[in-house]
């Protein structure tokens, strides 16, 4: 197999706050392979945005990386100086965020920054990098993209804008892209627009992306291979297919439960109880116990590791030397 | 954008009616204008006269209608205690102030922004600490302590710089200035000082916050997930979204300056307007007091359409509302 475009081994991120450090990221791995598109699904708070931006390398102070390794295609970046982060960002790793209104200066025509983004990271003159940046806005669906590059970001609808921030994020040909939410500021009718160009743009260049929603619908679209966090853990990863069909854990089965059908019988969706744990008060063990049906006694001790159970890896004790069958 | 523009003049002018009637009525409320003029023993029959050559006998509206039309040519009358047309006097006084509000302004403006901008980047130095404990005392003190303060300091212990005056000046035209003499430079140094202190302070703590707060926004942290530097992060995007509403209050700040300017220059011994019109106080030399109300008002005025018309110059959304208002 190829080296993956992004690898996160065992990954801590904490914030220190005046009540003690809090762990948002508690041994997070996985992979990213080119071309693939990986869905990290989960509620808010379960830290899908901050492994992004952890990524990315733009973990603010209180918050800092506290243990494990990040590399992209295979050179480690989670330790490497400021500087040589921010040559990285941008140019191999580009970043679309939640609220594409919020997400450009707005004193600056979309084409001003557009053309300091590619001069910042690519040698183009300003001419090149202003054809460039009007192919880009024809690629992300931009009409009359030689008119519209000289508009400032109001006069954008937000889906158009974030059509913008999307060329913003690809304009230097990134490995990786890390889309946090793209959607979730949208109309539903422009949220399909959306995604169907990200994955365009992933299958037309090859770049990875990592696709950070707490919107299932989306990932199922969208996605290769899903994550599902929960409290600062991947509670199961796997093919999407696979997950969406037959999860394993008791978490993800949940999630999956409460999808409501088309074609499903008139049953109530599956509801989880209760919420998920604030950051300074998880549960010892596993992190899910206290709302998981099956938890046992094990379950309130020992905090379970990843266990890989076919084409999936599940974090949850009742896989662990139990066969398959006798759990489902 | 035109539109705008010729509607903020109209209000303009509305507001510079109001102050002419205010100016007006400071005829009518402080006292007799003829008993200024005349001594004591001038005879009724040549107090008679007096009033009627200073039509002070039409009834009140045509006295408000020439009074304002005279002034809209910059006639504001015969100063009581100088003998001399009250425009005359001002024009004399106005480059002296000017000079003055203009230094202390972009003292203002550049140490303020600099040492905001240094105060937000570097929130956690020494420096910057110190630069908010002084700014507390420029916005607490007053100024003619700081002016007296300034003056015992480097003027009476040190004796490097002159404690009043302006010092030599240069005849350019009408307006004298003292920006080609050394005298003139060093004398300009303490009063802009001063005068410009408080504001410096303002601008200096409203740049920290609004900087503060823009680089909490999604745009810089959108511009840092793209890789911009941190120089083109920082004066490239944060400045110039931080400088909007230093922009207004910088404007609005200059008329206050030139309005306060009175105790400075009373400080200083300015020969400015200020100067002029605390005499006038003393003197109750009313068309000098109406004048001045109106030619400060006037300048205030003009500088806010000055800025409103800035703020569509760097703020492009504002263009286009304010061009399909029109």
């Amino acid at each position: 197999m190829t080296e993956p475009v992004l690898s996160v081994r065992d990954l801590h991120v904490e914030f220190a706050s005046r009540r003690g450090t809090l762990r948002a990221i508690d041994g997070v791995s996985f992979d990213i392979a080119k071309g693939e598109v990986l869905g990290v699904v989960g509620e808010s708070g379960a830290g899908k945005s901050v492994t992004g931006l952890a990524v990315i390398g733009l973990i603010d102070p209180p918050g800092r990386i506290a243990g494990g390794e990040i590399r992209l295609a295979g050179l480690r970046i989670d330790n490497l100086p400021p500087e040589e982060l921010r040559r990285i960002r941008g140019k191999r790793i580009g970043m679309i965020f939640q609220d594409p209104l919020t997400s450009l200066n707005p004193l600056y025509k979309v084409g001003d920054q557009i053309v300091e983004t590619i001069r910042t990271h690519l040698n183009l003159s300003e001419q090149a990098a202003r054809r460039r940046a009007i192919d880009l806005l024809a690629e992300v669906g931009i009409p009359a993209p030689e008119k519209r590059i000289d508009g400032y970001p109001h006069e954008f609808s937000g889906g158009m804008r974030q059509r913008v921030v999307i060329a913003l994020a690809i304009c230097a040909e990134p490995e990786l892209i890390i889309a946090d939410e793209p959607t979730t500021a949208l109309d539903v009718s422009v949220q399909a627009q959306i995604i169907s160009l990200i994955k365009r743009l992933g299958r037309d260049h090859g770049t990875a992306v990592m696709l950070v929603t707490h919107d299932m619908g989306v990932i199922a679209e969208t996605s290769d291979r899903v994550a599902v966090m929960y409290a600062g853990r991947v509670a199961e990863i796997g093919p999407v297919q696979d997950v969406v069909k037959n999860p394993l854990h008791p978490y993800a089965k949940g999630l999956m439960g409460a999808i409501p059908t088309l074609a499903g019988e008139d049953k109530r969706l599956v509801q989880i109880p209760g919420s998920m744990p604030r950051l300074s008060a998880i549960p010892r063990g596993c992190s899910f116990n206290p709302r998981c049906a099956f938890a046992f006694d094990r379950c309130r001790v020992e905090r379970p590791e990843p266990l890989p159970r076919g084409t999936q890896s599940v974090a949850c004790h009742l896989y662990d030397d139990v066969p398959a069958e006798s759990v489902v | 954008m035109l539109a705008f523009t010729l509607r903020r003049a109209v209000q303009a002018i509305g507001v510079m009616f109001a102050v002419g009637i205010i100016a007006f009525s400071m005829f009518r409320f402080a006292g007799d204008p003829v008993n200024q003029i005349v001594s004591i023993d001038t005879s009724a029959a040549e107090r008679a006269i007096v009033r009627k050559s200073l039509g002070l006998d039409d009834p009140v509206p045509v006295q408000f209608v020439r009074y304002f039309a005279d002034a809209a040519q910059f006639k504001f009358g015969v100063s009581y205690q100088f003998r001399q047309p009250v425009a005359t006097l001002l024009m004399e006084r106005m480059p002296a102030t000017l000079e003055l509000a203009i230094c202390a302004t972009v003292f203002a403006m550049v140490f303020g922004i600099l040492m905001g901008v240094y105060s937000a980047l570097k929130r956690d130095t020494v420096l910057a600490k110190l630069f908010q404990a002084v700014s507390l005392i420029g916005i607490s003190l007053p100024t003619f302590l700081i002016g007296i303060l300034l003056i015992y300091l480097f003027a009476v212990t040190l004796g490097w710089l002159p404690s009043f005056g302006r010092g030599e000046v240069v005849k350019l035209g009408w307006w004298t200035t003292g920006l080609l003499t050394v005298s003139g430079l060093k004398a300009l140094i303490m009063p802009s000082i001063t005068l410009g202190l408080f504001q410096m302070t303002l601008i200096m703590r409203l740049v920290r916050a609004e900087m503060l707060e823009v680089l909490r926004t999604d745009y810089i942290r959108f511009a840092r997930a793209r890789g911009l530097t941190t120089r083109a992060i920082h004066f490239g995007h944060a400045l110039r979204n931080t400088l909007i509403p230093v922009i207004t209050v910088a404007g609005l700040q200059f008329g206050s300056v030139i309005a306060f300017s009175i105790i400075t220059e009373t400080v200083f011994q300015w020969p400015g307007m200020g100067l002029l019109f605390v005499q006038a106080v003393q003197n109750v030399d009313i068309p000098i007091m109406a004048a001045y109300l109106l030619m400060v008002s006037l300048i205030f005025v003009t500088i806010n359409l000055v800025v409103d018309i800035l703020y569509t110059v760097v703020d492009p959304r504002l263009r286009s509302t304010v061009g399909r208002a029109s």
